[in-house]
């Protein structure tokens, strides 16, 4: 039987594994010492569990468990990269390079670092929503101390070419920051192999707890270090203070060990149910997928269903399916998805675009449900939308003089 | 974000959606907004040139679920009323009845502009000067 609702919103949080739960009940109530009490059993015991854990969570990208600092999530991680190298390094240069699809978390953290006086670039993105390797190429500068690009976008999930990124920055004497928040846990993704400087994700995106979250920082070759941003008792080798939340890290680790172990199945599994889902909804006329399906996560898809605006679509199915909009309708700007615009396409496109993450408890019966919703919903609206029938009439909707508002 | 009852109500079962032949003399159509707004209206009137009655409404609307009911609403209340009469329809009535929040009011605004446009279509198309109204306040 199936139960609704429908979860399909993995990309903002994942539920977590109940697996994971079990690995952290103890560290709330019997095991709740301070890792950094050094002197009484209690102390020893988190320190401990906080040692395995950080080893899983290297383990999963293949670094070494030093160079994991535990934060409190991804928004964090990405604030201590930026601003820690932006302050670490300020006498080698201030310039940073970074894309326009990013996070808000690296993009308004880079407006931070602008305002302290950092010089910024921001980089368009193709069609397919990746970063030019040229254009990167080109905006390097003797002055360029980083280059901070995602590994896979939130929204539509292409993956950039990390490994020829991090090549570029490398040539240039830069450091590569990636924000892998989307990226860690679901595809492989190796310090070593992609040439990763400083890595950011966060353990509620891998069926882990919210509050809890990592920023690797590279140890040799380079020898990486960042200004603390939080100052205070010196944990986390000087460059995050604050007590480090055991439970979270514990779960943190077995979320890592889980995605470790199951990722290949998982993602067998998983890009299966996307597919379907997304072959069967481009039946559908007038009906897109945004960004580049190469280079993607195995769990996510963007389409835009044309001459249906976003939230109006999400309102016929949103009491039992979770999905979201790249509309903004709620916003007081009524901005559609930056994201979105950044590849080219129309704020008509960006506002009638769903974006669908599958995860680890997708089932095929929900998939099943979810086509069929979306599928006789956008029928139905497109049946009361005025575009859809001018298109249907021939009428070039690029030459109506639409009333300015 | 929750949509008052009424609003579900109109979204899930629209009146008067569709359209009118608007090479009729007597019908009024007006088209307002923009998709890259995520927002476009088009409401239809019928109006008996006798009696200067609307017997008829319609609407199709591209936007969100406050977007269709505003203009679901829009053409119950242009029903029977005369054109004079539906000049007075407000953008607030609307607010009121549907229980719009904040951010949602430029739907209602937008269905009043629908409304005033079709009436000058309707006018335009009757020899009538068209009228002035003043400019949209939101948006």
């Amino acid at each position: 039987m199936l139960k609704l609702p429908v979860y399909l919103d993995n990309n903002a949080t994942t539920p977590m594994d109940t697996r994971v739960l079990e690995a952290m009940m103890p560290y709330f109530t019997e095991h709740f010492g301070n890792a950094a009490s050094r002197n009484h059993p209690f102390g020893w015991q988190a320190e401990e569990a906080v040692d395995y854990a950080r080893e899983q969570v290297a383990r999963l990208i293949g670094a070494d468990p030093k160079e994991i600092i535990f934060t409190s999530g991804a928004t964090e991680a990405d604030n201590l990269a930026l601003k820690g190298v932006y302050e670490m390094y300020a006498s080698r240069g201030n310039h940073i390079i970074t894309a326009n699809t990013e996070h808000k978390a690296v993009l308004d953290t880079c407006k931070h670092i602008e305002k302290l006086g950092g010089e910024v670039t921001y980089l368009d993105v193709k069609e397919n929503g990746l970063i030019d390797l040229k254009e990167l190429e080109a905006a390097m500068k003797p002055t360029t101390i980083l280059v901070a690009i995602m590994y896979a976008n939130n929204e539509i999930g292409v993956i950039q070419p990390v490994k020829e990124i991090s090549a570029i920055a490398k040539k240039h004497g830069a450091l590569f920051f990636t924000d892998a928040t989307q990226a860690v846990g679901k595809v492989p993704v190796d310090v070593q192999k992609d040439g990763i400087d400083l890595a950011a994700f966060t353990a509620h995106k891998m069926y882990g707890p919210k509050g809890v979250g990592a920023l690797y920082v590279r140890r040799k070759n380079p020898r990486v270090k960042v200004t603390a941003q939080i100052d205070g008792g010196g944990h986390e080798r000087a460059m995050r203070s604050g007590t480090l939340n055991v439970p979270g890290i514990v779960g943190f680790g077995k979320a890592c060990e889980l995605c470790q172990l199951e990722m290949t199945e998982e993602t067998e599994r998983i890009s299966t149910l996307r597919d379907k889902l997304e072959t069967d909804l481009l039946q559908l006329e007038e009906a897109y997928v945004n960004g580049s399906t190469e280079h993607r996560l195995p769990h996510v898809s963007n389409i835009s269903f044309k001459y249906v605006e976003g939230e109006g679509l999400l309102m016929g199915f949103n009491k039992n399916i979770a999905v979201s909009s790249g509309s903004a309708c709620t916003s007081a700007s009524l901005e559609p998805s930056y994201v979105l615009k950044a590849l080219g396409l129309g704020d008509d496109l960006a506002h009638s675009s769903l974006r669908f993450g599958l995860g680890r408890f997708t089932t095929e019966e929900q998939i099943d449900y979810v086509i069929e919703h979306v599928r006789s919903t956008v029928l139905r609206l497109r049946e009361m939308s005025p575009l859809w029938e001018m298109w249907k009439d021939g009428v070039d909707l690029e030459s109506v003089e639409w009333a300015a508002h | 974000m929750a949509y008052s009852d009424k609003v579900i109500d109109h979204y899930q079962h629209p009146k008067n959606v569709g359209t009118l032949d608007k090479s009729k003399k007597n019908v009024g159509t007006g088209l307002v907004g923009a998709p890259e707004c995520g927002d476009v209206m088009r409401l239809q009137i019928e109006v008996d040139d006798a009696s200067g009655m609307i017997t008829d409404a319609k609407f199709k609307t591209f936007g969100c679920g406050s977007a269709i009911a505003s203009s679901s609403l829009a053409t119950e209340w242009l029903k029977g009323k005369t054109v004079d009469q539906a000049l007075t329809i407000d953008n607030m009535d609307i607010v009121e009845e549907l229980s719009l929040p904040p951010v949602k009011i430029h739907c209602s605004v937008l269905a009043e502009d629908a409304i005033k446009s079709a009436i000058n279509d309707y006018r335009e198309k009757n020899g009538l000067e068209k009228l002035a109204f003043e400019e949209s306040v939101v948006h």
